[in-house]
């Protein structure tokens, strides 16, 4: 039948698709873990290479990890707020500046980490800390925490449930934290999981911002392929495939809306 | 009575205006009392002032420089909605979807440090008293509009407020659903004895509701008065035609006679000048049989409403006069109709 033809078509070509895509990561995958990568599988499997990174670059994920944690708490205590006031005063001003949190996701990584550099570079104890990678991070991570916040905040009706939460008697503390904050956790859970991917693999303005004390997962993976052993590149790829995939489902799982039920509506 | 834990309050405004930033004058000043316990309706078209009003009254809205809120004659006009202790429910509901139902009425409470056995008494209380105990647990995304806006209601009561505040409650809800609604309401306010201030555009929920209602237009008060007085003695033309109907006939007085297009009226205690009268339709009727009339019309419409019949009678007026008749008569299109006007019923503004 001709339907049926078209369907196998579509499976085929969606297959393919799939397959482009799946199976460089698989290849890479199974690079990091046979002993000779240029006599191919037959020379057998080895977790040599993927230990061989542990032990050279185990501070590079340590130092991802806690700079992708850092840059969340960053975001989290700027972001919440800066979305609560775009969200709450809508004048020509507060637009502007929503647009203009925007720009360092749209000028180049090495653009921003050069203007760092260049004004801030001579603080010699800034300039080799990680804080200073901290400071790109969160530059360009903020407007992904400040829109999904402010796309959950403008969706609610955010000033009548404060002033019903006001005329309750809740001053404004209690107010941001029993109505503000509870009712923007799906924003908060979203944004908080673009943070922390884009700043896990960050490398553009990375590059540029570490010191050879610095190096994060993404550059230590860039100075794995340049200078060793494809395999070790390759057993590279694993390990960061292996510590940030779990993180990115554990997020997941914790930011998946609550499913609505819908109930009969009972007789008045 | 459980809900008598705070007396209710009489609340006074003295020459409150209200502009906006963007310069609009959104209420002129406004000099009003209302009495302690009394539920007072402000009615009007939308824009009139009666939300900005409310909102002044709530603490939500400070009045222009000059402007005073007093409540038991002290001044809460720089206090902020959450030290007032007034009870608010919104036209949107505004229940916290965060929160279960039971949580929603009970989140007053919580703010006021109240301990938790108590918390939980006076919501199931507030249940009960709302016929919604089985909807407790309940997420908000799952009550209809009605459940909604009876929890908006329990939560406000639930803090024992001195003064109730609503603004258009009921818009939001189907005609059928308000009627139900409104005879509840009206029921809590009478038995709770509170002060409550009801905001509307809909003239027979004012009508039903309120001890008193201010009528407001263009950010005035064009009229206080019981209903009654409202509906039978407007102040104003605007009054007299958004509240219920009237008729109108335009004309001149001779020798005690009103006389327009459609005949003469026989009016002795009429002002002498008058050139144009107002009356409601049920004080006009259709005459029957060979009684003799002065007034003549056309029929040119009807409707058959079951126990009524509404025309609409052309005398050769803009506007055709509205007619209530319960004749057992099948009235048509161009039928000529004898017209009496009780004279009781004529006003001239």
């Amino acid at each position: 039948m001709k339907r049926r033809g078209l369907f196998y078509l579509q499976l085929g070509f969606t297959l393919l698709v799939c397959a482009f895509l799946v199976v460089p990561v698989f290849l890479s995958i199974m690079a990091g873990l046979t002993v000779n990568y240029f006599v191919g599988i037959e020379s057998g499997l080895t977790l040599r290479w993927v230990m061989e990174v542990w032990n050279g670059y185990r501070d590079t994920i340590f130092l991802s990890i806690g700079l992708s944690l850092a840059c969340l708490a960053v975001t989290l205590v700027i972001g919440v707020p800066a979305a609560y006031v775009l969200a709450k005063r809508q004048t020509a001003l507060t637009r502007a500046l929503e647009e203009m949190l925007v720009l360092p996701v749209a000028v180049p990584g090495l653009a921003t980490a050069l203007a760092l550099i260049v004004t801030y570079g001579s603080l010699s104890g800034f300039r080799t800390s990680w804080a200073f990678i901290l400071v790109g991070h969160v530059l360009f991570t903020l407007p992904f925490m400040v829109r999904s916040v402010l796309a959950v905040l403008s969706a609610i009706d955010l000033k009548t449930l404060e002033e019903g939460a006001a005329s309750l008697g809740a001053g404004f503390w209690s107010r941001f934290r029993d109505i503000v904050l509870p009712n923007c956790r799906q924003g908060i859970l979203a944004g908080s999981l673009m943070v922390v991917t884009l700043s896990m693999g960050e490398f553009n303005m990375t590059w540029l911002l570490h010191t050879p004390f610095t190096k994060t997962l993404p550059v230590g993976l860039a100075d794995a392929y340049a200078s060793l052993r494809l395999e070790v590149g390759s057993a590279y790829t694993l390990v960061f495939f292996l510590m940030i995939m779990p993180l990115l489902l554990a997020l997941q799982a914790f930011a998946k809306p609550r499913p609505t039920k819908f109930v009969a509506e009972d007789a008045e | 009575m459980t809900d008598a834990g705070n007396k209710p309050v009489s609340i006074a405004l003295t020459n409150c205006s209200k502009t906006f930033p963007d310069g609009t004058r959104a209420l002129e000043p406004l000099d009003l009392a209302i009495h302690a316990g009394e539920t007072v309706v402000f009615l009007g078209p939308s824009g009139c002032g009666k939300t900005t009003t409310l909102r002044i009254i709530a603490g939500l809205e400070e009045p222009d420089a000059g402007g005073k809120v007093l409540f038991d004659g002290t001044d809460v006009t720089h206090l902020p909605i959450e030290q007032r202790n007034v009870g608010m429910v919104f036209q949107s509901y505004a229940l916290f979807p965060n929160m279960t139902v039971a949580g929603n009425i009970g989140y007053g409470l919580k703010i006021r440090k109240v301990p938790g056995a108590q918390i939980k008494a006076r919501v199931s209380e507030m249940l009960a008293m709302m016929q919604i105990t089985r909807l407790a647990d309940r997420r908000i995304d799952q009550l209809s509009g009605g459940q909604r806006q009876r929890v908006a209601l329990a939560r406000a009561i639930a803090v024992r407020p001195r003064a109730l505040l609503l603004d258009e409650p009921l818009t939001a809800l189907d005609a059928k659903l308000r009627d139900t609604l409104r005879l509840e309401i009206d029921s809590l306010l009478r038995s709770l004895g509170i002060t409550a201030i009801y905001v509307t555009h809909d003239q027979a929920e004012a009508m039903a509701l309120g001890d008193r209602i201010v009528v407001m237009e263009h950010g005035r008060v064009a009229q206080i008065g019981k209903p009654r007085d409202i509906y039978q003695r407007p102040a104003t033309r605007f009054v007299a035609e958004f509240i219920g109907t009237m008729n109108r006939l335009t004309g001149s007085m001779n020798n005690g006679r009103f006389i327009c297009k459609a005949g003469g009226i026989a009016w002795p205690e009429a002002p002498a000048n008058a050139t144009e009268i107002l009356f409601r339709p049920e004080d006009i009727r259709v005459v029957e049989g060979d009684e003799t009339t002065g007034l003549q019309g056309k029929v040119a419409a009807a409707f058959f409403l079951g126990d009524r019949t509404r025309l609409f009678v052309d005398v050769g007026e803009a506007q055709p006069l509205v007619i209530e008749s319960t004749a057992r008569r099948d009235f048509s299109h161009g039928d000529p109709v004898g017209l009496a006007i009780d004279p009781r019923g004529l006003l001239v503004l």
